[in-house]
């Protein structure tokens, strides 16, 4: 029977799409596990070197670092954290439109805005945009290493030790739980002041050995974790915004075989019926 | 009002090891040991490999092995950021004792390809890893 030929292929072409975002979402789901391990394990440091960071910042130390001085901020710089593939819902492009929104409040007080981009998506993203990117890394895989990145952020520090920009941020997808992921924007330096309350007095540190080895050595690992730990979470976001995608991507494609199924059958019904209507008028003219 | 206790996180790179409130802290800074009492000024300061003993508020104790970081005291609040820590129980004896021959076998080796500084710093680990394992053992 011919009739309904066009609606079968159809059906069966979003049978196969079906079943590929169904097993993305699968594969998606298997890789957020990992990466959901990955960034739980490496948060408790970050979070505490902010701490101690923090309470650095507070302290009214001999030794000045520059990373300490708040400057007048002429220019800003971000690190964007984004991810390399597609097909992962809004997630990048919610992170882009809130970085944009930060960086025209700071264009508003006539700052300049540099960017270091972490992820092809944010590559092409603020190139097609014009801005201007001075730094770049992509294809970092499912399990990134701190040595793949100090490339770049060692771009931005030295910007910021030549005075080239005053105010550095990272931007990343802070990972909430599976459906939720937080677009981001952390302030790496100058180093962000501590809001605890009990130290708000004067007061300096004992060092063991030397004021500025230990704290150079602190503010290098601080840098490094933070943007390590922004592209954990991130990798985490990606893939569980994906499974989100890929899962309303089945149910979606599930929905339209269904509708499609009804017209099929309908206009099935519909010939069966023609055909008999013509067979009764035809035996009724013999007869 | 004298402080009694004092909260401690342990944290490495991999996972948070301690975290809760304690007595005292007795730990291996770069410069020598150091113990730790509620109310210490505040102090920054590199590990050296060592152990961190901490005596928790009901007196029972807990040593870490830790291979090196960085220590933050403040008065009400300790952190300890550590490049690699073990629980002492995790440690495993044999393999610290291979690790410990093993380097000054190197350092022995007088050959000139031998990277001093770095089979000096896996002595110094081995051997403060065999030093946790003993404490422990002689504790038990």
């Amino acid at each position: 029977m011919a009739v309904g030929k066009e609606i079968k292929t159809k059906i069966a072409s979003v049978q196969n799409t079906q079943k590929i975002t169904n097993a993305m979402e699968m594969v998606a789901a298997s890789k957020m596990r990992k990466a959901q391990e990955g960034m739980a394990a490496s948060r408790p440091y970050a979070t505490n070197i902010r701490n101690v960071i923090g309470h650095i910042a507070l302290g009214n130390l001999e030794y000045r670092h520059s990373y300490m001085e708040e400057r007048e901020v002429k220019r800003v710089g971000y690190i964007v954290v984004s991810t390399d593939r597609g097909l992962c819902g809004g997630l990048n492009i919610n992170l882009f439109k809130q970085v944009l929104a930060d960086a025209a409040k700071w264009q508003g007080q006539e700052a300049e805005v540099e960017f270091a981009v972490v992820g092809s998506k944010a590559t092409s993203f603020f190139n097609n945009m014009g801005a201007k990117v001075i730094a770049q890394i992509s294809g970092l895989g499912d399990t990134p290493s701190l040595t793949d990145l100090v490339g770049s952020v060692q771009v931005m520090l030295k910007a910021y030790d030549n005075g080239e920009i005053d105010k550095l941020f990272i931007v990343y997808n802070k990972f909430v739980n599976t459906m939720t992921q937080e677009p981001t924007i952390d302030q790496l330096l100058p180093l962000p002041k501590s809001d605890d309350e009990k130290i708000k007095h004067r007061w300096d540190y004992i060092y063991e050995p030397d004021a500025n080895i230990l704290l150079d050595q602190l503010l290098v690992r601080y840098v490094e974790s933070q943007v390590y730990q922004g592209v954990v979470e991130n990798l985490a976001c990606e893939q569980a915004a994906r499974m989100v995608a890929m899962k309303a991507a089945t149910d979606n494609a599930g929905e339209l075989i269904d509708d499609l199924q009804l017209v099929y059958n309908k206009a099935r019904q519909a010939a069966i019926t023609q055909e008999l209507g013509e067979i009764v008028a035809g035996a009724a003219a013999v007869g | 009002m004298a402080l009694l206790t004092v909260n401690l996180e342990v944290v490495s790179a991999q996972e948070s090891l301690f975290s809760g409130s304690i007595k005292s802290l007795q730990i291996t800074g770069s410069e020598g040991e150091l113990g730790i009492m509620p109310g210490h000024a505040p102090l920054l300061t590199s590990l050296k490999p060592g152990m961190a003993l901490i005596t928790k508020k009901d007196d029972s104790e807990e040593v870490i092995y830790l291979s090196g970081g960085m220590l933050e005291v403040q008065p009400n609040h300790i952190t300890v950021l550590a490049d690699v820590a073990t629980r002492a129980g995790d440690l495993d004896e044999q393999a610290a004792l291979e690790a410990k021959q093993r380097a000054e076998e190197n350092m022995n080796a007088h050959g000139t390809d031998v990277d001093y500084v770095a089979v000096a710093a896996e002595l110094a680990r081995a051997v403060a890893q065999l030093r946790v394992i003993q404490a422990t053992t002689k504790r038990s």
